[in-house]
């Protein structure tokens, strides 16, 4: 009889280590441990003595002292009394404004040329392709100073809007495009404006609860309500009628020419536009492609099913096609507001104060720490980036196909 | 009988009609036209907003491209010329600019005598990456491709000829070692060699060598600093680096990933995500600032070289996650069937599972490479005159004070050339080695 020797007999011997399958993964995790954290380390080692070399601590009190500098573009109050830690935090609000800003108008962009790319319409479909390639394969940088000098040398100087100017405002002289920025009217919250917000906030929650009990009672009946129509209605409606009961609470401040240049208004700084306009057409050049390949992975049996069962062609697209590309698009979606937020540190090339300007910019070069002031700017790219793909993951687990 | 029938039938017809030409409507261009521009209401309205920005543009932008001024000594001059040339006073490009300073965009403050040098390392790297790219030259080209890096270098950088040579012996040392102590002394001591021997040889021996030998016959060309390296030559030479060295540490990242072993598995996860999650201009930053906190105290080296080695990490981050999307395609029945033929894990790796891999992962792959290329106009924040850079040196002088659109569109159309061609390249390859349909 053959007899299969018992591994767990023979005495454990140093090579199995080595040539023993069964330890040999053991040994190289251990050996890359300590070499990982030899390596660390090393590392800490010499940020201690070059520290200590410099004669600097590593410590974040320069976050209560006074920051001395100004910030132009601004969310909440800041002066240059406040603290380096108000400027950061200035810096992180606009930093989240214009990521947030250029998403919307990045998905937005994307979704209309992704589509229009797959237009039989072939002149449409040829200038899609153009704009797509040709964002695509530039660098965001220069698309960023393209933009920006757009802003700054094609438009005119606040005082071609004089008398004999040959710039005029748009839109019943409420908008004014200059070299300084755009100016547009700013509202002024008068008395009752409180109440006005509430109703629209509550016309907001009414059209959701209207969505959700139209597709409840198609679900259970079949019939369909008339959603968009209502949903429009609901939005302006009853807003409207409460601005006009309330005597008008909010009224608009229209920029005026004045001295140099424009007062009253919201001056929205070029250094935004630029940033805001080149990070979504960039961005909505790689969703267009995300969208188109996403319309053409539902398989066009799923449109013949739908005509064949009677559907309408635009009911086709949102009840057959839509969720299905959804599931698709939504993963390299969130990975390109993830760029996009990433890719808004670039406001350095503009001047847009966001958080690297501030926090990683200014605020080090004036107390020199590099050290902190990277480690906390890393800390918040990195806790933002998490945050966005983990709410985005959420919904990707919604919308995803339920399997058994 | 059938045939008397149809003959006794005078109403049928008993010859062919000639072929009448199909309507107008449906043929030729006129059914194109109609088919494509105007096939309904939506369709046509799109057609015309099209046309119109199309004429738009045209009418704006053709006049000043087409009618540039290509000589002038300064954006004044230019002026000159055109007032001279067109009484209209209408607005034209003044590429006298890029004829006046396109080496300094292409080539940075690199010596003109010298701007062979480049010229052949480009040459030099296309004929190296030709058995990769084209299934072309085999072995003997494959030996090229192999000393071609230490020939790229020393034509780039100049100096002594000795350093890059010897510096290359030592992978040859590491050869020897690796076949000399393996077959004495066996498998593990023969990998420990491997490693050592080189180590020891560039930590000890190059520096040495390379001045004994530089004495005794000193051949070599003129030494040039990388701060005299600009323009896109700047951009070339930072964004193949990077992809060159990001694809093998992308691979291994992505199999670190992919690992069983705990450790390595957690590892890789972390670095992956942590350079992932910060821009890469906050890593440059880094590298810029706070790298000689990291370093042993009194060390320095080059910022050219820290950006590389940066851009190159940032870019294998994401190509671990572009290759790890490859590995998790692939059916688990191939790791299995790998497993059953006996192969220990590396074989498998590189005999079945990473060709396959790669293969899906070929569009992902080239997109990094492309976003890797694009992201080296960011080294101008740092410092490095990248063609961004320059053109923004440009503008300072008083000659060119105030010239924008000639500048960003010479830029913009390098990069587009190369990034283009890389995504038609990747396209070309997919093509290629697909094996699903015939």
């Amino acid at each position: 009889m053959a007899s299969i020797p018992d591994p767990s007999s023979e005495p454990f011997r140093l090579g199995q280590l080595i040539y023993d399958r069964r330890y040999r993964s053991m040994t190289i995790q251990v050996f890359a441990f300590i070499m990982i954290m030899a390596f660390l380390w090393q590392l800490g080692w010499n940020t201690v003595q070059n520290l200590s070399a410099l004669g600097k601590d590593f410590n974040f009190g320069f976050l209560g002292s006074r920051a001395g500098y100004d910030i132009n573009q601004r969310l909440i109050e800041y002066s240059n009394d406040s603290t380096h830690g108000r400027a950061a935090i200035i810096g992180i609000l606009n930093t989240l404004l214009v990521a947030f800003l250029g998403c919307i108008l990045a998905t937005i962009i994307g979704v209309i040329a992704g589509v229009l790319r797959l237009s039989k319409n072939w002149i449409v479909a040829r200038l899609m392709t153009v704009y797509v390639e040709g964002f695509r394969n530039v660098p965001l940088l220069l698309w960023i100073l393209v933009i920006f000098a757009v802003m700054t040398e094609a438009t005119p100087q606040p005082r071609d809007f004089r008398e004999g100017g040959d710039a005029s405002m748009m839109l019943f002289d409420s908008i004014a495009i200059t070299n300084r920025g755009i100016f547009i009217p700013s509202p002024i919250w008068g008395e009752g404006s409180t109440l006005l917000v509430a109703v629209f906030v509550a016309s907001l929650v009414a059209i959701w609860a209207f969505r959700r009990y139209a597709r409840k009672k198609q679900e259970a009946t079949g019939q369909i309500l008339p959603v968009f129509w209502v949903s429009l209605t609901l939005f302006f409606v009853p807003s409207v009628i409460f601005y006009f009961i309330l005597g008008g609470p909010v009224t608009l401040r229209l920029p005026e020419l004045g001295g140099f240049n424009f007062t009253g208004g919201l001056q929205v700084r070029n250094s935004l536009i630029a940033l805001w306009f080149a990070l979504s057409l960039y961005t909505g050049a790689f969703i267009a492609e995300i969208v188109r390949s996403g319309i053409l992975a539902v398989s066009r049996g799923q449109t013949e099913a739908a005509y064949a069962l009677g559907l309408r062609p635009n009911r086709t697209m949102n009840l057959v096609i839509l969720p299905q590309a959804l599931r698709v698009i939504i993963p390299p979606l969130i990975s390109q507001y993830l760029n996009l937020t990433k890719n808004s540190s670039l406001a350095i090339a503009v001047g847009y104060m966001d958080v690297r300007s501030t926090l990683g910019g200014i605020t080090i070069n004036q107390t020199g720490r590099e050290l902190e002031g990277m480690l906390l700017l890393g800390v918040f790219y990195l806790v933002t980036s998490l945050i966005i793909s983990g709410v985005m993951n959420l919904y990707n687990n919604a919308v995803k196909l339920k399997e058994r | 009988m059938a045939h008397s029938a149809k003959s006794s039938v005078s109403y049928v017809r008993t010859e062919m009609l000639p072929e009448q030409a199909p309507p107008v409507s449906e043929s030729g261009l006129v059914k194109w036209v109609r088919e494509n521009l105007f096939s309904g209401p939506l369709n046509t309205i799109l057609t015309v907003l099209s046309l119109l920005a199309i004429y738009w543009v045209v009418s704006h932008v053709f006049q000043w491209f087409a009618y540039g001024i290509w000589t002038a000594n300064s954006l004044s001059e230019c002026r000159e010329v055109r007032n001279a040339l067109y009484a209209d006073g209408r607005n034209v490009a003044c590429w006298a600019v890029l004829s006046e300073r396109w080496n300094q965009l292409l080539f940075g403050f690199y010596p003109a005598e010298a701007y062979w040098r480049p010229v052949v390392a480009l040459i030099v790297f296309f004929i190296a990456v030709a058995p990769v790219m084209f299934n072309f030259g085999g072995r003997k080209l494959a030996i090229f491709s192999a000393v071609s890096p230490f020939i790229c270098y020393w034509l780039l950088w100049g100096g002594s000829i000795w350093g890059p040579i010897l510096t290359a012996l030592g992978f040859v040392l590491a050869w020897l070692a690796y076949g000399q102590i393996t077959r004495k002394f066996g498998a593990l001591a023969g990998i420990v060699a491997t490693i050592l021997v080189p180590l020891i040889y560039w930590r000890f021996g190059v520096a040495p060598l390379t001045g004994l030998v530089d004495g005794i016959l000193p051949i070599g060309i003129e030494n040039i600093q990388s701060k005299d390296f600009g323009g896109f030559m700047l951009a070339l030479i930072i964004g193949i680096t990077g992809i060159v060295l990001s694809l093998p540490l992308g691979i291994l990242l992505a199999l670190g990933r992919q690992s069983d072993l705990f450790i390595i598995n957690k590892f890789s996860v972390i670095f992956i995500e942590v350079i992932r999650g910060v821009p890469l201009i906050v890593w440059l930053f880094t590298a810029s600032l706070l790298l000689n906190y990291f370093l042993p105290p009194g060390t320095n080296f080059d910022l050219m070289l820290r950006v590389i080695i940066m851009v190159t990490l940032f870019a294998a981050a994401y190509m671990a996650e572009v290759v790890r999307g490859g590995l998790a395609a692939l059916p688990l029945g191939q790791y299995e069937g790998a497993d059953s033929l006996g192969l220990d894990y590396w074989q498998s790796m590189r005999l079945i599972i990473l060709p396959q891999a790669l293969k899906i992962s070929i569009p992902g792959i080239v997109n990094t490479f492309i976003g890797l290329f694009k992201d080296t106009t960011l080294v101008v924040f740092i410092g490095l005159l990248d063609p961004i850079g320059l053109s923004n040196a440009i503008r300072a002088t008083t000659e060119w004070n105030g010239i924008y659109w000639e500048l960003f569109i010479f830029i913009g159309l390098c990069f587009f050339v190369f990034c283009y061609a890389m995504s038609r390249y990747s396209q070309y390859l997919e093509r290629k080695l697909a094996t699903d349909r015939h």
